[in-house]
């Protein structure tokens, strides 16, 4: 089946051997592991740029989890961030590439916006729910382009929402800049939306949060015990076999995407009537980008989700603090960056097992005692099978 | 009418140019089945150490060293993940354009707004810039534009008419087959994709040595996704990308003088347009309906494992 393992090895070599079974402890430590090497490395940065690294590290732990009001600004800037990670990891589970939340996030702003704005006043809870769904439609609508093109025409939706994105975000420019913008303001924002339809504030956190944990685990649910979370695993793993087994694949991308754009619709809904109370140019602020780090750093599990999306919240957060100390705020973002490069790299270690060569040896025997016993005879079978592996 | 007109060509071409480099290099990189997300951040980190070097230095060919030196760094780290490591690439791509825009805001902050005492001044080609129109539009332009007179022909007679160029597309095809044919893939992966990288931080040199004399965190303000959409735009052959660049070049300079004679179509429009048109190059080129073989290399995207093979 290998045909190169037949070939021999040289001295010194190393060699990568596919793991079949990863520990769960495995998959929780590799991750830790190589994000605490992230900051070693991003440190090297942090010193060239001639600044200390542990005590702008510790200031930045300090200011943004260690204590009340500092915890309850990065939840609140954590909250656009659970609902893109969400967004992501549901098109990830069917091996989607979703990078599109962030256009999404910003038509869920604009169609919720609209009705926020100009749209009837209706009583409070209502009003609420009607714009909670007008941004999940906004959002959902606008993967589902992309949806309906990767489902018809098997045209790349990697590249579709991404360019979508940045058509939404031109829009979400023009309206606050143009026909939206409020009377009297030099800034691109609308006037504040109606008081009905803030999110209540439950000890200083928006009550957003209960409800990015109510869907995250409710997604979860959808995932791990249902048919249909079920049939979605079964595409993931082999869209072929999906299709033999009598699975709608084409209904299944069309709903996964439009599924996940809404969730990217609904963190315009929070970030609009939780935090911010208006709509606004540059919304989304590089959420939904940041939600595909969040996201794949959490495994696509929706409850990893929300506690990484804390800690990235926390990053975000903390960058005001170490702008007190000179230290330009882009530290952030680049370590954002680092830590998730350095778990791709560390992702690698989960699957593969690095073996090194001492001695000269055919990788071809079980036992390499044996092996270095009789090296002349193991090389003269190995001529044979390799020839013919050249075809 | 003239003289607007030619001002406004001359500078397309030069917008073109700028994102070129980085449009040509991606072409690379997908035609050996790498797609390389992190167009706009490398360009980001290109700008920034290019505008450092030259600032400390005052020396562009330093400037320009430099930022080739960082590219190819860069490329490095990301065939690492992408072809050794085997990582996603998406994701990948997506780490890079986080860290390297990161990256540069942090480590250019000291530097930011600050006007370098050198850059890449025009050049009038002796005779060929006397030519009315043409000669204002073409020979009155800097370095890069030249260089990219160059690099055109070279990149198209390289992917179409040499061997190396047949590997290269067979690589983004079906580099299984190239495998047993004897030939490193893995190599020639990590080759085009720092040469990739290293073409992408040059856009970005254009822009903070050429067009500007100064750096600013984001200053490619989407430059970099231009050029990316660019390549599925261009049916990831070099000739449609230079028709395409000068295409997008010419809408957003017109959207930015637009506004002065047309206030009626606000600019943000003009600038969806680019993107609005690689989508629907890209359902035209690559839509199943089709029933020529779309020019998309197949391997795109797909990590080549020889235990998979």
């Amino acid at each position: 089946m290998n045909l190169h393992k037949e070939e021999t090895m040289k001295k010194g070599t190393l060699r990568f051997e596919r793991k079949q079974t990863v520990s769960l402890s495995r998959k929780i430590l590799n991750p830790v592991v190589f994000i605490l090497l992230g900051f070693v490395f991003s440190s090297i940065f942090i010193i060239a740029n001639g600044f200390q690294p542990i005590p702008v590290f510790g200031k930045m732990i300090s200011y943004s989890l260690l204590n009340t009001k500092g915890f309850i600004g990065s939840i609140n800037a954590a909250l656009p961030l659970m609902f893109c990670g969400l967004s992501v990891a549901i098109a990830f589970k069917m091996n989607l590439n979703n990078i599109g939340a962030e256009g999404q996030f910003a038509m869920g702003a604009i169609v919720g916006g609209a009705f926020a704005l100009y749209g009837p006043s209706l009583p409070a809870p209502l009003s609420g729910v009607v714009m909670f769904f007008l941004c999940a439609l906004g959002g959902g609508l606008w993967a589902l382009l992309a949806a309906a093109l990767k489902a018809f025409w098997k045209v790349n939706e990697t590249i579709v929402t991404l360019m979508l994105n940045y058509i939404a975000l031109l829009f979400l420019d023009y309206l606050c800049y143009g026909p939206w913008m409020a009377p009297k303001q030099t800034t691109a924002m609308t006037v504040k939306i109606p008081e009905n339809l803030f999110l209540p504030v439950i000890n200083g956190t928006s009550s957003g949060l209960i409800l990015a944990i109510l869907i995250a685990v409710l997604l979860h649910l959808f995932l791990k015990y249902t048919a249909a979370g079920y049939q979605i695993s079964v595409i993931k793993n082999s869209i072929g076999t999906a299709e033999y087994a009598g699975i709608p694949v084409k209904k299944y991308i069309l709903i996964v995407l439009a599924l996940s754009g809404a969730l990217a619709g609904i963190a315009g809904f929070v970030q609009v009537t939780g935090i911010v109370h208006r709509v606004q140019a540059q919304l989304p602020g590089g959420s939904g980008y940041t939600g595909i780090v969040i996201a794949y750093l959490s495994q696509c599990n929706p409850l990893a989700i929300i506690l990484v999306s804390v800690l990235f919240g926390a990053l975000q957060n903390s960058s005001a603090v170490v702008q007190i100390m000179g230290v330009p705020s882009q530290i952030v973002t680049m370590l954002q960056g680092t830590l998730m490069i350095s778990v791709i790299a560390g992702e690698f270690f989960n699957r593969y097992r690095i073996t090194y060569c001492k001695a000269e040896r055919s990788d071809y025997t079980a036992e390499p005692n044996d092996d270095m016993q009789e090296p002349k005879q193991r090389n003269v079978d190995n001529q044979e099978p390799k020839k013919g592996a050249v075809q | 009418m003239i003289p607007f007109i030619t001002s406004i060509c001359a500078a397309a071409i030069v917008y073109a140019v700028s994102i070129l480099y980085a449009a040509i290099g991606e072409i690379f990189s997908q035609r050996a089945g790498i797609m390389n997300l992190g167009i706009e951040g490398i360009m980001l980190m290109g700008a920034m150490t290019g505008f450092v070097t030259v600032y400390h230095t005052e020396n562009l060919l330093f400037a320009l060293l430099a930022t080739i030196l960082v590219g190819l760094v860069l490329g490095l780290a990301f065939a690492f993940l992408t072809v050794t490591l085997q990582a996603d690439q998406t994701v990948c791509g997506m780490a890079f354009l986080i860290f390297c825009s990161g990256l540069s805001g942090f480590l250019g902050k000291s530097v930011t707004g600050i006007a370098s005492a050198v850059k890449f001044q025009q050049i009038n080609i002796p005779v060929l810039s006397s030519i009315p129109v043409i000669g204002e539009i073409f020979f009155r332009q800097d370095f890069f534009v030249y260089l990219m007179y160059l690099v055109i022909p070279l990149s198209i007679f390289y992917i179409y008419k040499t061997k190396a160029g047949l590997m290269l597309r067979a690589l983004g095809e079906n580099p299984a087959s190239l495998d047993q044919a004897g030939i490193n893939v893995f190599a020639m992966r990590y080759g085009y994709i720092m040469f990739a990288c290293a073409m992408t931080t040059i856009s970005g040199a254009c822009i903070s040595l050429s067009y500007t004399n100064f750096w600013n965190e984001g200053m490619t303000g989407g430059k970099g996704w231009i050029a990316f959409s660019l390549v599925a735009f261009s049916r990831w052959n070099p000739a449609y990308a230079v028709l395409g660049a000068l295409l997008f070049g010419g809408i957003s300079i017109l959207g930015m003088n637009m506004q002065v004679y047309l206030p009626g179509i606000p600019s943000q429009f003009y600038g969806m347009l680019p993107y609005a048109a690689t989508i629907i190059a890209l359902i035209i080129t690559t839509g199943s309906f089709r029933k020529k073989h779309s020019e998309e290399p197949a391997a795109l995207c797909q990590k080549y494992d020889r235990e998979d093979r």
